[in-house]
């Protein structure tokens, strides 16, 4: 087989792998957005000096960062429902929306601690000063310390949302039809092993180019923000 | 500063302990300041006279004593702290000026967003002090566009912007390279003459010994001895004190 001919069979069968490419984005995009929502509230759960709130919220943000995304994903597969009732109407839920819940979980985590991270990077002084002109705990930090920081979580949120992107082939192993799936559907549909190379090289540079300039962004806002 | 020595002092401490867990570093502090008085407090370091500062607007809670500000007992569990922080200022070592928002909008936001005062009026009072601190074209800058001395100008009038009665300040030179060590202190000189009754911790001793009414002298979280300037210079009597001052003049 020619170089010309993997070439051709590749231009092919891309139309059907980038359908599923389609989805490990729109899994990915879900994803961040539901795990920066709840990894907001745990990562200022942390902060929290109400025990009630500050210890869940630790252990919660350690136990789904230290878990591996593959058995997170085994969980939410296997014991969300089928399908859900909500007043009379039965929502199916697809696999692959199981899998982008499955997927929040571990990128909360992660984003509770980035909020951490960059509440506690602000200095002592400021919260000192903010107290002594009369604000409140809570006023300091949604006044005074979060805005200075939102800044330096960007990069590292970048890079989160690169990380999950990168992971969502796992999804296939629980039967989502994205991209990794169908290039293996696609390579066994030619029956032809020369093809492997070619076509999980798409696959690869498929990734590659749409990860790279987040991380290259990334790195930028990183050297503007000055993030230590 | 003129004050009538009979009358009832505006600050007092009595019996003041704190300890950060079996370090004490406070052992019965007494004190009493009167209204418009400039006192300084001096002593080697680590003697507890941040600690002091800080109790006096309850940023550190004590563990026996009472502070009394005026009417506001800072000890009180039920302590309205708004209210204390509204009377007492304070200015420190580092400035900590917000650096995300312009040198105005430093000095205006507490007594908008904390005060809730209206905006224009808190505006233009900030705009006045800024010039009174020799700062009146800074006010659109950042904290991070100022000299340090420039800074703690800006933090000296966002403390006046609340309109205390007190302002404590803590070392507020010492972080300064020394040509802007002058300028800060005529800031101060210039709250004190204002009538504000100034607190500070210091090791400019010049400064302390033509600017304060009285010199509390502490050590190892006690006040060894206190008196009024020109006594405290030159006949101090305890050895602490003499020791001290033998390095420090
Ligand atoms: N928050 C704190 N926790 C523990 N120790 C503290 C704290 N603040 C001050 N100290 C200790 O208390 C002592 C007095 O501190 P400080 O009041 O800052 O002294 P000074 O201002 O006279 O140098 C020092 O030994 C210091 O280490
Ligand atoms: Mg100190």
């Amino acid at each position: 087989m020619t170089a010309s001919q993997a070439l051709a069979n590749v231009v092919e069968w891309m139309p059907f792998i980038l359908r599923g490419f389609g989805l490990n984005i729109l899994m990915s995009v879900l994803a961040i957005l539901i795990g920066t929502a709840l990894g907001t509230f745990l990562g200022l759960g942390q902060l929290s000096r109400l025990r009630l709130v500050g210890a869940p919220s630790r252990l919660a943000t350690q136990l789904f960062r230290n878990a591996p995304w593959l058995v997170l994903l085994f969980y939410c597969i296997f014991l969300m429902p089928y399908q859900v009732n909500i007043g009379g109407m039965s929502i199916v839920l697809p696999s692959w929306l199981r899998a982008t819940i499955g997927f929040s979980f571990p990128v909360a985590a992660n984003f509770s601690e980035i909020v951490r991270g960059a509440v506690n990077s602000v200095p002592h002084g400021q919260w000192e000063a903010a107290e002594a002109l009369g604000y409140s705990r809570r006023a300091t930090l949604f006044r005074i310390v979060l805005p200075q920081c939102i800044s330096r979580m960007i990069p590292p949120w970048m890079n989160l949302y690169a990380l999950l992107l990168t992971a969502t082939p796992l999804s296939m192993i629980v039967g989502v039809e994205e991209a990794l799936g169908r290039t293996q559907a696609a390579v066994q549909a030619q029956a032809n092993s020369a093809m492997l190379i070619p076509m999980y090289l798409a696959l690869l540079a498929m990734f590659f180019f749409y990860t790279w300039p987040i991380n290259r962004l990334s790195r930028t806002l990183e050297g503007r923000f000055g993030t230590k | 500063m003129s004050f009538s020595p009979t009358s009832a002092p505006l600050i007092s401490l009595r019996g003041v302990r704190k300890s950060f867990g079996h370090l004490e570093v406070l052992r019965g502090i007494d004190m009493d300041i009167r209204k418009g008085e400039v006192v300084a407090i001096i002593g080697p370091s680590g003697s507890g006279k941040s600690t002091i500062l800080r109790t006096i607007n309850g940023l550190t809670p004590i563990n026996e004593g009472s502070i009394r500000v005026g009417d506001i007992e800072v000890s009180d569990p039920k302590l309205d702290k708004v209210k204390l922080r509204h009377r007492v200022g304070m200015v420190f070592q580092q400035y900590n000026l917000f650096p995300h928002r312009t040198v105005l909008q430093n000095v205006a936001m507490a007594p908008i967003q904390v005060l809730k005062e209206r905006r224009e009026q808190v505006e233009e009072r900030a705009r006045r002090l800024l010039a009174e601190m020799r700062l009146p074209d800074k006010a659109d800058a950042y904290p991070g566009e100022l000299s340090g001395g420039q800074q703690q100008r800006v933090a000296i009038a966002r403390a006046l912007c609340m309109e205390p009665e007190v302002i404590l300040f803590d070392e507020v030179t010492a972080a300064l390279d020394p040509e802007m060590v002058k300028e800060v202190l005529a800031a101060v000189r210039k709250v004190a003459e204002g009538g504000v009754t100034c607190i500070l911790v210091t090791h400019e001793m010049g400064f302390a010994r033509e600017a304060a009414d009285h010199i509390y002298f502490t050590d190892r979280g006690v006040i060894v001895e206190h008196a009024a300037p020109q006594v405290f210079f030159t006949e101090a009597s305890d050895p602490r004190t003499k020791e001290f001052l033998s390095k420090v003049l």
